[in-house]
């Protein structure tokens, strides 16, 4: 297969054009201009529709439209106009339409920085919009994944009826690196007979909405949202495992911190500190089991976070070692990436009080 | 063949479709022109790409005795297309050789048309660099495309083109080839030169064919 050189950012898009998506509405903001700019450009070229929307709010409704109408639709942006998409993504929620929603991550709160960030995490993992939702978060280390996971996130929105969002951080939008487009199997998915597609022939109409005034008709929504939700934990935990054979400290990181933990690790080793990465590939669900399993390993001595936030997917990796190992944390936010050196300073010291 | 040889004009103008590796040439350039002795500034005059600048490289640069001049990081971080004024030191000072790192596409090389009047007064060369691995620009009708849309752009005409094809830290020299034969093929579309290959300096023994401008990879990830 041919190796190209890709920038995250397009590559992402063209993942999308070729996951089947026919529409993409976005507006600008860095680091993910060039999502919107190569959907300009190839969306109308491969039979689709670009607009490019007066407000994230207009995108992600004129998303949450094509996808009641059955068509595979996406939108992109970066933490804080993905703030502003969060209404739209629970009334998807609610309305179990699938869709694809990218968030190039850059610093925040607020306007905060144009640099890679992962400050929102806690927003992506956790629901963002309001009510009893999930939604299946994938979060890519290097622009191969992002191009396969972006187009699997369509398969998943699809069979679950219910939106993705690919999480990636301001360095995964915007670095470059070789890839290679794959002959994919896509999944075998049930028919959109739920569509607002015009009632040809149907004895009754689609009708989408998220209104469910009477309380008790609400409850019974919500506890079918849930049967999906536990579904999706069942079926859709990823991971990687890096250096862990033998690992007795262990780096948790995803994105371009896992990246700098991989290096930090073969550094540690030739410290003579066996290191691995745990790094999951989804956020939501995450992947408690193994690295509760992990964590009872007797050889595994303790465990570092390592993120481009304050301590947030930190409250998984507790919530997953539940006390049976020390957990410590390094993180830089605001727009700064964690140098190769300040992580196997972090691990040498969290390594000190242990061995 | 020195740096001063293959680039012999006072202004290098660096322009090129975006993630063709116009950065880490320019960067390559400037160090290469500074290690034979000539007072070389490098200018980054990117207003397209928010990250991997020439500008991250100042350190590097700067002890190398390359004066780099930039734009402030708040400036950029504002997404504000701003130029330094320090550009006309550059463009006036005959005694210096300047490396203009441009941002990608016709986009980009709107900066060059705001220089126009004074560049054409210089001893300048404008290079577009072609990238085989480059999807949007892998034909020579496509490369072409661009260059003939940078140049309508910047009002200037495309005096050499530069070969960097790669795959970066995984290039081989096959890659390099078929880069090679895209440039000649621009070049007989264009009429414009092909001036050299840009290949890792550890590629040297098995490109001794090709003309060949080594380099060192400087624009590296934070975790290479």
């Amino acid at each position: 297969m041919k190796r190209e050189i890709w920038k995250g950012s397009e590559a992402i898009a063209e993942a999308a054009i070729r996951a089947g998506c026919r529409c993409f509405f976005g507006y600008p903001i860095t680091p993910q201009n060039e999502i919107p700019e190569y959907m300009s450009l190839h969306m109308p070229q491969s039979g689709g529709v670009f607009v490019q929307a007066e407000s994230e709010l207009a995108a992600v409704n004129m998303v949450y439209g094509a996808a009641a109408s059955g068509v595979r639709a996406m939108t992109s942006s970066s933490s804080p106009g993905v703030s502003l998409k969060q209404e739209g993504i629970s009334y998807m929620a609610a309305c179990q339409l699938p869709a694809v929603v990218v968030n190039v991550m850059r610093g925040g709160p607020g306007l905060g920085s144009i640099q890679p960030a992962q400050g929102d995490y806690f927003q992506a993992t956790r629901g963002g919009g309001n009510g009893d939702y999930r939604t299946v978060v994938l979060a890519p280390a290097n622009i191969q994944e992002a191009v396969d996971l972006t187009q699997e996130a369509f398969d998943i929105a699809d069979q679950y009826r219910n939106p993705v969002v690919l999480l990636a951080d301001g360095l995964i939008g915007q670095m470059m690196e070789p890839i290679v487009w794959k002959e994919r199997t896509p999944r075998v998915l049930p028919e959109k007979t739920w569509a607002a597609s015009g009632r040809r022939g149907r004895d009754h109409n689609n009708f989408i909405t998220s209104l469910l005034i009477d309380a008790p008709a609400c409850e019974a929504h919500n506890l079918n949202l849930a049967k999906k939700t536990a579904e999706m934990e069942k079926n859709e935990c990823r991971w990687e495992e890096i250096l862990m054979d033998d690992a007795e400290l262990v780096l948790v990181a995803y994105g371009t911190p896992s990246r700098v933990a991989e290096t930090a690790a073969e550094n540690l080793r030739k410290q003579g500190v066996k290191a691995g990465v745990f790094r999951p590939i989804t956020l939501w669900p995450y992947p408690y089991a193994r690295l509760r399993e992990i964590a009872g390993l007797d050889r595994v001595k303790t465990f570092l976070t390592v993120e481009m936030s304050l301590g947030q997917m930190l409250d998984d990796v507790n919530l997953a070692v539940a006390e049976r190992k020390p957990v410590k944390f390094y993180g830089r936010c605001g727009g700064m990436i964690p140098h190769v050196s300040e992580v196997e300073q972090a691990a040498v010291e969290a390594w000190k009080e242990v061995k | 063949m020195t740096a001063v040889e293959r680039f012999p004009h006072r202004l290098t103008l660096v322009t090129g479709h975006y993630g063709t590796g116009k950065t880490e040439f320019a960067v390559n350039l400037a160090l290469a022109l500074a290690g034979e002795g000539a007072r070389v500034s490098l200018a980054d005059l990117d207003i397209v790409n928010p990250y991997f600048r020439s500008r991250e490289r100042r350190p590097l640069l700067e002890a190398a005795g390359v004066r780099l001049i930039a734009t402030s990081q708040a400036c950029t971080d504002a997404d504000v297309p701003a130029l330094p004024a320090e550009l006309h030191a550059v463009l006036e000072d005959r005694t210096v050789r300047g490396v203009l790192d441009i941002g990608g596409d016709p986009s980009g090389a709107r900066v060059l048309a705001r220089y126009r009047p004074k560049i054409q007064k210089e001893d300048y060369q404008l290079l577009y660099v072609v990238n085989a691995a480059r999807p949007e620009v892998r034909t020579a009708e496509r490369s072409v495309e661009y260059l003939r849309a940078i140049e309508a752009v910047a009002g200037l005409r495309c005096t050499g083109l530069v070969n960097n094809t790669h795959l970066c830290g995984e290039t081989a020299p096959e890659e390099i080839r078929e880069g090679a034969a895209l440039a000649e093929e621009v070049s007989r579309l264009t009429g414009v030169p092909v001036l050299c290959h840009v290949a890792e300096a550890r590629f040297q023994d098995q490109l001794r064919d090709l003309p060949l401008f080594p380099i060192e990879i400087r624009m590296k990830k934070p975790w290479e």
